[in-house]
């Protein structure tokens, strides 16, 4: 019974590594740049999202209306101004940049919003819950940000392989000279696909600021396991880095189960597995997605 | 002053190089300036590192306010022994980091030449600096740290302690004593629950000699600990099942802020509800409180300080609950329990500087720490009493958190336990959660 619990709650939780990866997996695979900064960037849609509650008095999820385009936005300029211009042979450049980005986001928002520790205040929906057979009880908010991730996925994969966007981006990852020749201007197609990273960056900000309390300094933390999802899953798949999230959240809830300690050292042990035995991840896919 | 532009002139060099720059500056300056020498040692330095920056930042947030108070205050200098001293403060950032913080503290005692180091908030900041006090025999004033893991993790020899280092602050006979006090208050199958995480404070709050465990035996009360789990973990539903299944009522631990939130917000889904909650750590400040809603009202924690504490400054006169006061009135902003302390660790540093008869004579002011008796804001601080040589204890009392409608914050905290320290008045009785 509990291992059950432990196995369903842990899928949940895998919905929401799987949100917080979904842009990072997305931009490596588009352009091959890791992105340091990932972390502080959801941190940082979650401080804009208290904003709008502040201002306008919103109710958390729908400040997403406003979130989602603003994100977007900062990261269409984000990637025109400053990313492109590293972009080269050299992976080290990039790197570096979000790294510093990372620093400048952390120690702006303590700046602006002091070290006080923040949070959405969603109301009821926060603590209720469905009672499922077997005693077990899914709590509403998980199970909407585990089907917000699916429909995310989906909706990228939908965006990458169903439509004339999605073949330019496809086309600039698998051979920027060529597609250049073809008339695709890179640095615009690398911009909106930061620009639509960020924007689930926002989703899962948002998410994220609901569910627990952040603080400018907490977006590191995040990066770690959604890191853990893309490799398992495969760099550069989606559906991967969706397996990947779950696998990582099940393997820690079932480490949990064994023993507290036993938690995020399962989730570890699974990662490094998974190096050993499959470099490439579970689900890779050529180049991209 | 004309030797200190000599060692800050050429920054660009490494900070070894700077050194190596600063020290032979010194050097030359020492044969051909002596006058200006003598002028420049006039100030008395005191060197000040907290945690400005980073995870561990809200302990240092009402530093600003306290030291313009501070700074005031001394304006006009110090006489000791006949002498008029200005006084200079000078402010390092830890940046949340024990590397960090060691490397400030050396800046400030080579650098600066600080005459006393004090310093604040959390081990993370206090050991590594007071271990670089002692290494190099700079009296230091250390605070807000429980002394074991001041202590012992600084590898402290009860029969020996240390000679350059002094703290004050409470210890976990206290919080222990604080907590069952508490839960004595209230009708429950007495089955704890705790959450005891994987770093230094969850392991000494665990431990089965000096921790939590023995005691709650002894007073009849039975531990459901299901293991040391890891910080920032985002699932907490493995403890939210083992206290489900030992029908705990009540819930104890030290828990960082976030992971405190998760875990509650879970076992609130999960239908946990114990009937009480006392919680080390993540709820030290409003605003944590605050983040969870409704969901905050009667939750337990520790309390260091506050304005009800019956105490007063030893500088400018101001009780407790003035300096809170002022506090609100400057910032807008609520008091918290690290006010007192900063405020408090000044205290400590002025008297014994004063009473020292020569601030520059490193070895008169550790005599002097060593030989305090002060009534401060928050309580006697008189080192020789204490567990250990280099430890002095403070009251500690316990509190819940309440909803308050018509006050101007959200939350105030009312202090409903003075079991080990009878001076501070109660403000109401333990209230059951569920």
């Amino acid at each position: 019974m509990n291992l059950l619990n432990a196995v369903v709650q842990g899928i949940l939780l895998g919905g929401l590594y799987a949100l917080v990866a979904a842009g990072l997996s997305l931009i490596f695979g588009v352009m091959r740049l890791v992105n340091i900064a990932h972390g502080d960037l959801i941190v940082l849609a979650g401080y804009v999202a208290l904003v709008a509650v502040w201002a306008t008095g919103l109710h958390p999820l729908l400040t997403l209306i406003v979130v989602v385009p603003i994100m977007a936005v900062l990261g269409y300029a984000l990637q025109r101004g400053v990313l492109n211009r590293t972009l080269g042979a050299d992976i080290l450049p990039p790197l570096l940049v979000t790294f510093g980005l990372s620093v400048i986001i952390q120690n702006g928002l303590l700046q602006t919003f002091t070290a006080d520790s923040q949070k959405l205040q969603a109301g009821a929906i926060e603590t209720v819950s469905l009672a499922l057979p077997g005693g077990l009880a899914v709590g509403v908010l998980p199970l909407a940000m585990f089907v917000v991730a699916v429909l995310i996925i989906a909706g990228l994969q939908l965006v990458f392989y169903r439509t004339e966007l999605g073949r330019a981006f496809r086309a600039t990852s698998d051979d920027p000279s060529t597609a250049r020749l073809m008339g695709i201007d890179n640095a615009h197609m690398f911009a909106l696909a930061m620009a639509l990273a960020l924007a689930v960056c926002a989703v899962a900000g948002v998410f994220l600021a609901i569910r627990s309390i952040f603080d400018p300094a907490i977006g590191p933390a995040r990066l770690l396991f959604a890191f853990e999802a893309v490799i398992i899953g495969g760099l550069g798949s989606l559906w991967g880095t969706l397996a990947g999230g779950i696998i990582l959240g099940v393997a820690q809830g079932i480490g949990a189960e064994i023993n507290p300690g036993w938690q995020l050292l399962m989730g570890h042990l699974v990662f490094l597995a998974v190096l050993v035995l499959r470099p490439q991840g579970l689900f890779p896919k050529g180049s991209l997605a | 002053m004309i030797d200190k532009t000599l060692i800050e002139l050429p920054t660009g060099l490494t900070s070894r190089r700077r050194f190596v720059w600063g020290t032979s500056a010194l050097a030359a300056s020492a044969t051909l300036w002596r006058p200006t020498i003598a002028r420049a040692a006039d100030a008395i330095k005191i060197g000040y590192v907290s945690p400005k920056t980073g995870p561990l930042a809200p302990f240092a947030e009402a530093d600003g306010f306290i030291l313009g108070g501070i700074r005031a205050t001394l304006k006009d200098g110090l006489a000791v022994g006949g002498t008029s001293y200005a006084v200079e403060i000078i402010e390092k950032d830890s940046q949340s980091n024990p590397n960090r913080a060691a490397e400030v503290a050396s800046e400030l005692i080579l650098g600066d030449e600080v005459d006393v180091v004090v310093v604040s908030s959390t081990p993370e900041t206090a050991n590594p600096v007071s271990d670089q006090c002692e290494l190099n025999e700079v009296p230091c004033i250390s605070t807000v740290v429980p002394w074991q893991p001041w202590f012992f993790t600084r590898g402290g020899d009860p029969a020996v302690g240390f000679d350059w280092t002094w703290h004050f602050f409470w210890g976990l006979e206290d919080i222990i004593a604080v907590f069952t006090d508490m839960w004595g208050q209230i009708e429950t199958n007495r089955v704890v629950g705790g959450l005891f995480p994987n770093d230094g404070d969850g392991n000494a709050w665990g431990d089965p000699k000096l921790g939590f465990p023995p005691v709650l035996a002894g007073q009849g009360y039975t531990l459901v600990d299901p293991g040391r789990y890891q910080n920032l973990s985002q699932d907490f539903t493995a403890q939210i099942n083992a206290f489900k299944q030992g029908d705990v009522e009540i819930v104890t631990g030290v828990v960082i802020p976030p992971d405190f939130t998760t875990f509650w917000t879970q076992a609130k889904q999960q239908g946990f509800n114990p009937k009480a909650a006392s919680i080390g750590k993540a709820l030290l400040f409003p605003v944590s409180v605050e983040a969870l809603g409704e969901a905050g009202h009667n939750l337990s924690s520790e309390v260091w300080w506050s304005p009800n504490h019956p105490f007063k400054s030893s500088l400018n006169g101001l009780g407790a609950k003035a300096v809170a006061d002022a506090y609100t009135a400057a910032t807008g902003r609520q008091w918290t329990q690290p006010i007192g302390f900063a405020h408090a660790l000044f205290e400590v540093a002025v008297d014994a500087l004063v009473r020292s008869g020569d601030p520059k004579d490193k070895q008169a002011v550790v005599a002097a720490v060593a030989a305090t008796k002060l009534d401060t804001v928050v309580g006697n601080v008189a080192w020789g009493s204490g567990p250990v040589k280099n430890v002095a204890k403070t009251p500690l009392v316990g509190g819940q958190w309440r909803r308050t409608p018509d006050g101007p914050f959200k939350y105030d905290l009312v202090i409903t336990s003075n079991s080990v320290a009878a001076m501070v008045p109660t403000g109401g009785r333990m209230e059951a959660m569920s």
